[in-house]
C-alpha cells in the first residue's frame, strides 16, 4: 500500500463557486416529472371540459335569458336542462377544482422530502456539492410555483364558466363555489396545499401519514376559514377579500415553507 | 493534511450513546479501515462526517479545517451511504446526470467508461441493477465526482467474493491516480487486511484503538507461556486479550518497544492485523491507551 499512499493534490477540476441554481431545474423536472405531468395533465383536461361545457352552459344560458315567456314550457324545458345537466358539470367542476389544492398537496408535496426519507435516498441527495439547503429550497420553490400558476390560470376560466350558475342561483362573490375557485384564492390554496404537504412529509418521513395529515389539515384549515375566518375580513369588496385571504396563505406557505427547510438542515439520524 | 479529525466526538439519541468521546486523526492519502459489530457506532461516525448528522458533542473536520457538511466539504467528499441508495425508478444515464447536475465537477467519460466495463447498460433503471451492480454504480457515481475524501459505508457489505475485490481494486486504482483519501467501514475483516492503511476499532460507541496499521503491528506481540505465571506477568504487560488452553497462556499485549524482554519460559509471536482486529473487537472493556496522534505532521 505504501505505494499507492502518495497524496497528490488533485488539480482542482471544474469552475469555482457553487454549484449554480438552475442545475436544479433539471433535477427537479426529472425527479418529479409525472407529478408535474399529473397535474398539468389534471389542468389541461379541467380546463377543456371547462371550455367545451362552458360554450353550451353560455348557450343554453343565453337563450334561457332571451326566452319569453318565462312560464311557457319551452322556457321551462330550458331552465330545466340548465339546471339539471349544466349544473351538475359545474358542480363536478368546482367539486374538483375546490379539492385540486388538497390533492397537489397529498400526492405532489408530500413525496418530495418523504420519498427520499423513507427510501434514504436522502443520504445521497444530501452529500452532493448542491448541499441541502438549495437541493430543497430550489424543488419546493419550482414546484409549488408551477402548480399555483397553473391553478391561477384555471381560477380566471372558472369566471367565465360559473358565471351564469353564480347569476341564475343569485349567488354572491362570496359564496364558497364563487370565492374559492376564482380570483387568486385558488392559486394561494394550491400553495399552501402543497406546502402542508411538504412539511409534512418532512416532519412525519413517511409518505402515507403525511398524506392523512396533510389532507386532515388542509380540510381543518378550509373548515375553520369558511366557517369563522372569511365572513370577519374587514373589506366589502370582492378583489380586496381575495387579497387578503390570498397574503395570509401566502406567509402561511412562505413560513411552513421555512419550516420545512429548516427541519430538513436539522435533521439528523 | 488530516482528511478527517476528530475530538471527543459523542452522539446520543434519546439518551442512548451512539458514539461516545471518540478522538483520532487520519492523514491523506490513507485508506482507513473502520470496523466493529453491528451497532458499533460506524454509521454514526460515518454520517457525522458526511454532514448528516449533527453530533451532540465534540467536534469534527474533514478535509483539513472544513466543518462536515459545509459547502467546501460537501464539494470534496463523496459519501455512498450502506445499501448504496440509488433512485430505483431512474434509469442508469439519469443517475449520471442527476449527479453531474449536483456537483460542479463531474467527469461523465470516466463514469461511462467504467459502467461499460462493468457492463452496466445506461438505459437499465437503476432498480432493475443486482445488489453489486449498485454498489458499483454508486461508487462509480462517487468517484467521477473527482473527490479528495471517499466514504464508504459497508460497501463490502452485499457482494460476492469476486464483486468484492473487484470494487476495491476500483477504490485502490483511484487512490493511486487521483490522490484520493478513503474511510470504508465493515464487519468483515479478511478482504481489508491487505488494503488498509489505517485502522480505527470501534465497540459499543467506544473507540477501542485507531492508528496505522504496520505501526499497530509493530506494537503488538502474541506471547505464549505458562498459564501459572500468565496473572502476574499481565500486570506488567499491557494486556489486549488474555486466552488460556490448559496449561498455557496466550496473551495478545502492547509493548512499549522492540526491545522488550521475553521472559524465560515465553514465546513471543508477531501478530496478525486480523487476530489485531478481534482483539480489540472481543475486548471492551480493555482499551488501550491510545497513543498520541501527530496532527501536525506532514502526510507521508
Amino acid at each position: 500500500m505504501t505505494v499507492l499512499t502518495m497524496p497528490a493534490q488533485s488539480g482542482a477540476s471544474g469552475p469555482r463557486g457553487p454549484v449554480p441554481w438552475r442545475r436544479m431545474a433539471w433535477v427537479t423536472w426529472r425527479q418529479h416529472r409525472a407529478a408535474l405531468v399529473g397535474a398539468v395533465g389534471l389542468y389541461a383536461v379541467l380546463a377543456a371540459v371547462m371550455l367545451i361545457a362552458g360554450l353550451k352552459i353560455h348557450r343554453d344560458y343565453a337563450s334561457l335569458l332571451a326566452c319569453h315567456p318565462l312560464t311557457s314550457s319551452a322556457c321551462r324545458a330550458l331552465s330545466n336542462s340548465l339546471g339539471s345537466g349544466d349544473w351538475h358539470m359545474g358542480n363536478a367542476v368546482n367539486i374538483i377544482l375546490q379539492l385540486a389544492p388538497m390533492l397537489i398537496g397529498a400526492f405532489a408535496g408530500v413525496p418530495v422530502l418523504a420519498r427520499e426519507l423513507e427510501t434514504g435516498t436522502f443520504r445521497y441527495a444530501w452529500t452532493q456539492g448542491m448541499g441541502r439547503d438549495r437541493w430543497t429550497i430550489a424543488k419546493l420553490t419550482a414546484l409549488a410555483v408551477v402548480f399555483a400558476l397553473g391553478a391561477g390560470a384555471l381560477s380566471q376560466l372558472n369566471h367565465w364558466f360559473y358565471q351564469p350558475f353564480a347569476q341564475q342561483q343569485g349567488m354572491t362573490q362570496f359564496s364558497a363555489a364563487v370565492f374559492d375557485s376564482q380570483g387568486i384564492a385558488l392559486a394561494a390554496w394550491t400553495l399552501a396545499g402543497f406546502t402542508f404537504g411538504a412539511f409534512f412529509g418532512m416532519l412525519i418521513r413517511r409518505v402515507v401519514p403525511a398524506m392523512v395529515a396533510t389532507i386532515v389539515a388542509y380540510a381543518g384549515l378550509d373548515l375553520v376559514v369558511w366557517q369563522y375566518l372569511r365572513p370577519h375580513y374587514p373589506v366589502g369588496g370582492f378583489w380586496p377579500a381575495q387579497c387578503i385571504e390570498a397574503g395570509w396563505l401566502l406567509i402561511l406557505s412562505v413560513l411552513l415553507g421555512a419550516a420545512t427547510v429548516w427541519l430538513a438542515r436539522h435533521r439528523t439520524g | 493534511m488530516n482528511v478527517i479529525e476528530t475530538h471527543g466526538l459523542t452522539k446520543r439519541y434519546h439518551g442512548a450513546w451512539a458514539l461516545q468521546d471518540c478522538t483520532l486523526a487520519v492523514r491523506a492519502g490513507y485508506l482507513a479501515a473502520l470496523v466493529g459489530a453491528n451497532g458499533a457506532g460506524k454509521t454514526t461516525l460515518l454520517n457525522t462526517l458526511a454532514g448528516l448528522i449533527t453530533p451532540t458533542d465534540g467536534t469534527a473536520t474533514v478535509l483539513g479545517d472544513q466543518p462536515p457538511g459545509s459547502p467546501a466539504a460537501l464539494d470534496g467528499i463523496a459519501f455512498v451511504a450502506q445499501d448504496a441508495p440509488v433512485y430505483k425508478n431512474l434509469s442508469v444515464a439519469d443517475m449520471l446526470h442527476l449527479t453531474r447536475n449536483l456537483n460542479r465537477s463531474f467527469d461523465l467519460r470516466q463514469a461511462r467508461a467504467r459502467l461499460a466495463d462493468l457492463g452496466i447498460p445506461l438505459k437499465k433503471k437503476a432498480g432493475q441493477l443486482s445488489g453489486g451492480q449498485q454498489s458499483q454504480l454508486a461508487l462509480t457515481l462517487a468517484l467521477a465526482r473527482r473527490p479528495r475524501l471517499l466514504i464508504l459505508d459497508e460497501p463490502l457489505a452485499g457482494l460476492d467474493p469476486l464483486a468484492r475485490r473487484d470494487f476495491l481494486a476500483t477504490v485502490l486504482t483511484a487512490m493511486a491516480d487521483d490522490g484520493l483519501s478513503v474511510l470504508l467501514s465493515s464487519h468483515s475483516l479478511p478482504e481489508l487486511d491487505r488494503v488498509a492503511d489505517y485502522l480505527i476499532v470501534l465497540s459499543r460507541g467506544q473507540l477501542r484503538v485507531a492508528g496505522e496499521l504496520d505501526d499497530l503491528l509493530a506494537r503488538h506481540r502474541v506471547l505464549t507461556g505458562p498459564a501459572a505465571e500468565a496473572d502476574s506477568r499481565a500486570r506488567q504487560w499491557h494486556v489486549v486479550q488474555d486466552q488460556r488452553a490448559g496449561a498455557q497462556a496466550h496473551l495478545l499485549v502492547e509493548i512499549s518497544g522492540p526491545e522488550d524482554p521475553v521472559p524465560p519460559g515465553w514465546e513471543s509471536h508477531p501478530v496478525s492485523s486480523e487476530e489485531l482486529m478481534l482483539a480489540y473487537l472481543r475486548a471492551p472493556g480493555s482499551a488501550a491507551p491510545l497513543q498520541p496522534i501527530e496532527l501536525t505532521e506532514a502526510a507521508r
